[in-house]
């Protein structure tokens, strides 16, 4: 199991080059766990339908604070629309779903996530950024 | 060692260290057997019908009832009222009594330390009938402040602490509590969740009008909980739950109600709760009260010990405590530490711990509990250290 803490993972628990404050932000959205205190706040730029910045801020612990980054990291310059069924595919995968070679490929490094599907006692903080994105986008419309 | 081989969860999970023990304990054959011979043998609705297998389970509800009263040195049997749990007992108290004598300008003063359910029954009742909610404050290692007693005056309807704080451990010392309730005449309720089991408890020496526990706590099943009140407040109560089984006679509009306890038992009761706890308290009383607590002290000493040699972890309040240890991994999430130690087979609770006042105002917002039993050794400890040296290895190197 420790494979979830994997360099991918700990290097983003690490780095916090997406954690910080934006100025003028479209969308903050906070996702919070209040059975384990993760607590953390995206916040979205947007330009013609698409998220041209996007960074978060809070307290929370590796897994969720590094799938936060990673998934900042993937819809960088992205579609509002493409975001949102990446989210789908990434909610899927956490579910155990069984996803197409396609579908994997599409979420990138977020597949670090995958086995969170075995540990459901976790599997609320790899979504934690996840939900932040969804609800966030949600609030434009 | 010995005692472990007395709980069957060890054989099925044969590598397990089982540190939680104060979220809820594992449960001793006799228990799991006495249950499996009731469900067999003896099930039947207490206190209705004539019939053989109604009289049995009503002798053995009265039995468990009659084991608790001698166990916590309750001077009558129709002290003790059967709940699901501490959290239903502490609502018992808050809706049957506290919502109905609550007045504007009166307080109710609670230990920053008290579980979230020991705090908001009362808040919501405080915020109802514009009372005051006031907390005695502690020092880092969860010892109520000098001058803190002074928040109980002649305004303070009801004191509540807990005897151990299943947050940071610390054992409160409840006497001067007590004694500065008595000096104003306010009522005085103990939470003993973390205590009855552990170590002897006795509510004529602890001076208190009001008790409440949680049997799953201290190896009886889950869903049966216990309240303790003394006679002539506990007689005082309003009816909580109404139904079956708490009533003397029913009229179209009308109802009289039966005399404690079945005043505040409606319905049909946990008869097989009540036997589990029964068996609980006869399995301590097997191995002694003084004992259990010798060998919690000292493997809970021996877990302070280790944890605080270690350099890449902090560990919370001093030494003397109850059987519990809070803790943190430098920069690491409890939640991390808690999946890299599940792991490795070493069961332990990260969290708020169901006391979010206690950790914001220490400004842990989380910690790791490691909490023990009877059945635990030095060994465990020893697991849970190699543990956490792991946890240093995937986030340190």
């Amino acid at each position: 199991m420790n494979s979830i803490y994997s360099e991918l993972i700990l290097e983003h628990n690490k780095s916090k080059h997406n954690k910080r404050e934006l100025t003028d932000p479209h969308a903050v959205e906070r996702g919070h766990n209040p059975n384990c205190g993760d607590d953390l706040t995206l916040q979205l730029k947007i330009e013609d339908g698409k998220i041209i910045e996007a960074a978060y801020l809070g307290q929370g612990c590796a897994i969720s604070q590094a799938s936060m980054s990673i998934m900042i990291d993937m819809v960088l310059g992205m579609a509002l629309e493409e975001a949102q069924e990446k989210a789908e595919i990434f909610f899927r995968m956490i579910r155990g779903e069984a996803l197409t070679d396609e579908e994997m490929e599409t979420l990138e490094d977020a597949v670090a996530f995958e086995s969170l599907n075995k540990m459901p006692a976790r599997a609320k903080c790899g979504t934690l950024g996840w939900h932040c994105l969804d609800e966030g986008i949600n609030s434009l419309k | 060692m010995l005692y472990k081989e007395d709980f069957p969860i060890f054989k099925h999970h044969k590598n397990l260290v089982y540190l939680d023990n104060a979220a809820t304990s594992q449960k001793p054959q006799m228990v799991i057997e006495g249950l499996k011979k009731y469900y067999e043998e003896e099930n039947g609705s207490p206190h209705r019908g004539a019939h053989i297998l109604s009289v049995a389970s009503t002798t053995i509800y009265d039995k468990g009832r009659k084991t608790v009263q001698e166990f916590i040195g309750a001077e009558k049997t129709n002290e003790i009222v059967f709940t699901r749990n501490a959290t239903e007992a502490l609502n018992v108290i808050a809706y049957a009594y506290i919502d109905h004598h609550l007045k504007s300008g009166q307080n109710i003063v609670l230990s920053i330390t008290n579980h979230h359910s020991n705090i908001i029954p009362f808040q919501r009742l405080c915020k109802k009938h514009h009372a005051e909610l006031r907390y005695m404050y502690c020092d880092e290692a969860g010892h109520l402040l000098d001058g803190e007693l002074n928040k109980i005056d002649e305004n303070t309807l009801l004191v509540s602490l807990p005897m151990v704080s299943n947050g940071i451990g610390v054992i409160h010392d409840i006497k001067s509590v007590f004694d500065k309730a008595d000096s104003v005449g306010a009522l005085k309720l103990l939470d003993g969740a973390q205590s009855v089991g552990h170590m002897p408890v006795d509510v004529k020496a602890l001076n208190t009008d009001l008790m409440v526990f949680s049997g799953h706590k201290m190896f009886a099943p889950q869903g049966i909980g216990v309240l303790y009140g003394r006679y002539d407040l506990l007689n005082s109560f309003e009816p909580f739950l109404s139904g079956g089984d708490m009533i003397e006679y029913v009229e179209e509009q009308e109802t009289t109600y039966a005399a404690l306890p079945e005043r505040l038992e409606a319905g049909t009761q946990n008869v097989s709760g009540v036997l589990g706890l029964k068996l609980a308290i006869d399995y301590i009383n097997s191995i002694g009260l003084d004992e259990i607590h010798k060998l919690e002290k000292e493997i809970t000493s021996y877990a302070y010990k280790k944890l605080s040699s270690l350099d890449f972890v902090d560990v919370y309040g001093k030494e003397k405590r109850g059987a519990l240890v809070t803790f943190n991994v430098k920069d690491v999430h409890p939640h991390d530490v808690a999946s890299i130690l599940d792991n490795s087979g070493v069961a332990i609770r990260a969290g708020h711990h169901c006391c979010q006042p206690l950790m914001k105002y220490l400004k842990h917002p989380s910690t790791c509990r490691a909490s023990f039993g009877l059945f635990n050794t030095k060994e465990d400890v020893d697991a849970l250290v190699k543990a956490l040296y792991e946890v240093k290895e995937v986030f340190y190197e």
